[in-house]
């Protein structure tokens, strides 16, 4: 068996989907509802994403509005036609140039259980959601920090409490619902900073209101974390984390409204765990990998790929929707992954051009509604720069390759004037995580250092592997008789 | 410290961690597991040998790569088997 090699035994498809959440599942099932071939990657074992994943392990989950909206999804998906490869890691991103406009332009590889899986597609569809942005404290690395995603994972994912005693710090919806799940599983809170103040949370009423159910929900979530015990510190942030091998304390102090650490008492919490999160980013790596054009959005996440009104990216046949193409919630990404899939039925002929403008326009409409709600929560999860200024020198940024402020600010001082420069004088960004978790602060702290605006200091260049993976995953089983030779070129 | 479960997890299986013998809930995913029975530094840094534990839970940042079986894994999203022999070492 020499999968790998053989190229001309890779299945084709109309359509590839990557990513199972509720942007890239909502397109592969419109496409395939109108008989659209379509294979839909994800590298977790189950269609959900981060905000609907699926119990596992044993834990039968909680059964709350994501559980239920994430077991429909599912069962649609079971339900479908759609050629599913979940637990499948896609590790490569291929464009192929054809001069036949319906040959297959897109080729994606990924590992998974089985071995390799490769396939073909016409239609590329990128669905691949955000990253956590942690802004680095001292003390970010020891065991026992974590994400509000990942506590939120382990919360509802896996049945477990990611300590016994937690303080939690960041900004946005998320810090809520964290707190509001932790209090509710009855873990000890001690204490909740939030880098916004009440004020920028009431500013946002009016946008908030206007989405009833959702506004309904954060309320309660709020009313459950001020119930709770927790001590409650609006503009906060964690200061540093201490501990010998793990964290054992948490010293919170008060930030101004952009983040920047002020004067001023600080409160200290003996814990086991630290839940921060300072935003979302968007995982764009498949659309730098195929060198669409990208532009810099604050209030979205960072970096998103340029797309026109049917989502397509600046590559023919590339589309982007979801948190990865601008980080905006589950129900405009939602919305988008359905427009796509009338799109794309329209491209291949399914349906006439004229039902699908009908079609999509009634979705934009949706969006349009849904849009202040979610520009709202977006604007308080933005990355601000004062916090970002404020990193002390000897904390590390890269986590990877623990690499410190000082060490980045001595190599732009040196002469690393981009992105790309910096890692090569200090493999900033070359670790296994690939630059996803320290990117938007090592770009950030450039930018400022320079005086440079963002698109000045750029992003990473997309190089493949896109996930870490063995190469004995990736050759797979196979006997050398198995390998084409080419005959010699003739003398 | 160990961290308290939600649920009664169906069957453990006997791994070995670090050479000591020990049981885990079956099919969860090692990061949780081993967060249960207290594990919290999964491996150190290759540059500054500094501890370092689950962080994003998602597959993303990498930092809860352990050897399993004599192969590196993300604990993250690797499901706890029967007979494992997981090492928390880091990649070397």
């Amino acid at each position: 068996m020499s999968t790998v090699l053989d190229t001309t035994r890779v299945p084709v498809v109309d359509v590839i989907v990557m990513g199972a959440g509720p942007a890239g599942a909502e397109a592969a099932l419109t496409a395939t509802a109108q008989g659209l071939t379509v294979m839909l990657f994800d590298e977790q074992p189950q269609a959900g994403g981060q905000v609907w994943r699926a119990p596992a392990g044993g834990f039968p989950g909680k059964a709350d509005a994501d559980a239920a909206a994430g077991d429909g999804l599912r069962a649609r998906i079971e339900a479908s036609s759609i050629r599913v490869a979940f637990g499948h890691r896609v590790w490569s991103v291929v464009r192929q140039v054809a001069a036949d406009p319906a040959a297959p332009r897109f080729r994606v590889d990924a590992v998974g259980p089985g071995g390799n899986l490769s396939a073909q597609a016409r239609f590329l569809v990128v669905a691949t959601g955000a990253h956590e942005r942690v802004v680095p404290f001292p003390g970010w690395t020891l065991p026992g920090v974590m994400g509000l995603a990942a506590a939120t994972i382990l919360l509802k994912s896996h049945g477990i409490a990611p300590g016994r005693r937690v303080v939690l710090a960041g900004c946005g919806p998320l810090l809520v619902a964290v707190a509001a799940g932790l209090v509710g599983a009855g873990v000890e809170v001690c204490a909740i900073a939030d880098l916004a103040r009440p004020w920028d949370w009431l500013a946002r009423l009016p946008a908030v209101l206007g989405r009833p159910v959702l506004a309904a929900r954060g309320g309660a979530w709020t009313v459950r974390a001020l119930r709770s015990s927790a001590r409650l510190l609006p503009g906060h942030n964690v200061l540093r984390a201490e501990g010998n091998k793990t964290l054992e304390r948490v010293v919170l102090g008060p930030v101004d409204h952009d983040g920047r650490a002020q004067p001023g008492p600080t409160h200290a919490f003996d814990v086991d765990a630290l839940i921060v999160g300072h935003g979302l980013t968007t995982a764009c790596e498949v659309t730098r990998i195929l060198r669409a054009a990208h532009r810099f959005s604050r209030l979205y996440g960072g970096w998103i790929p340029e797309v026109d009104q049917d989502f397509e990216t600046t590559v023919p046949g590339l589309f982007a929707i979801g948190d990865g193409a601008g980080v905006r919630g589950q129900q405009l990404a939602s919305l988008a992954g359905k427009r796509v899939g009338l799109t794309l039925q329209a491209r291949v002929g399914a349906v006439s051009a004229g039902w699908a403008e009908v079609a999509t326009e009634a979705i934009d409409r949706q969006m349009a509604r849904a849009r202040p709600f979610s520009d709202a929560m977006s604007g308080l999860m933005a990355q601000r720069v004062g916090q970002v200024a404020s990193i002390a020198p000897e904390t590390i940024v890269c986590r990877c390759e623990d690499l410190t402020r000082a060490e980045i600010d001595a190599a732009v001082d040196q002469c690393a004037g981009s992105i790309d420069q910096l890692k090569h004088l200090t493999r900033c960004g070359m670790g296994p995580c690939q630059g996803r978790y320290c990117g938007d602060t090592v770009q950030e702290l450039m930018a400022t250092r320079l005086a440079k605006p963002r698109e000045g200091i750029g992003q990473w260049t997309g190089r493949p592997p896109l996930r870490p993976v063995s190469l004995a995953e990736v050759m797979g089983a196979f006997a050398y008789d198995d390998i084409p030779i080419p005959k010699p070129a003739p003398l | 410290m160990t961290v308290p479960l939600f649920f009664v997890p169906s069957g453990t299986v006997r791994v070995t961690v670090d050479g000591q013998e020990c049981s885990l809930p079956e099919g969860m995913m090692l990061a949780p597991a081993l967060m249960s029975l207290g594990y919290r530094s999964l491996r150190e840094s290759p540059r500054a040998g500094a501890p370092r534990g689950a962080f994003c839970l998602m597959g993303a940042c990498q930092e809860c790569v352990i050897h399993v079986d004599g192969t590196l894994r993300q604990a993250c999203m690797t499901p706890v088997q029967e007979d494992m022999q997981i090492e928390l070492r880091g990649p070397r």
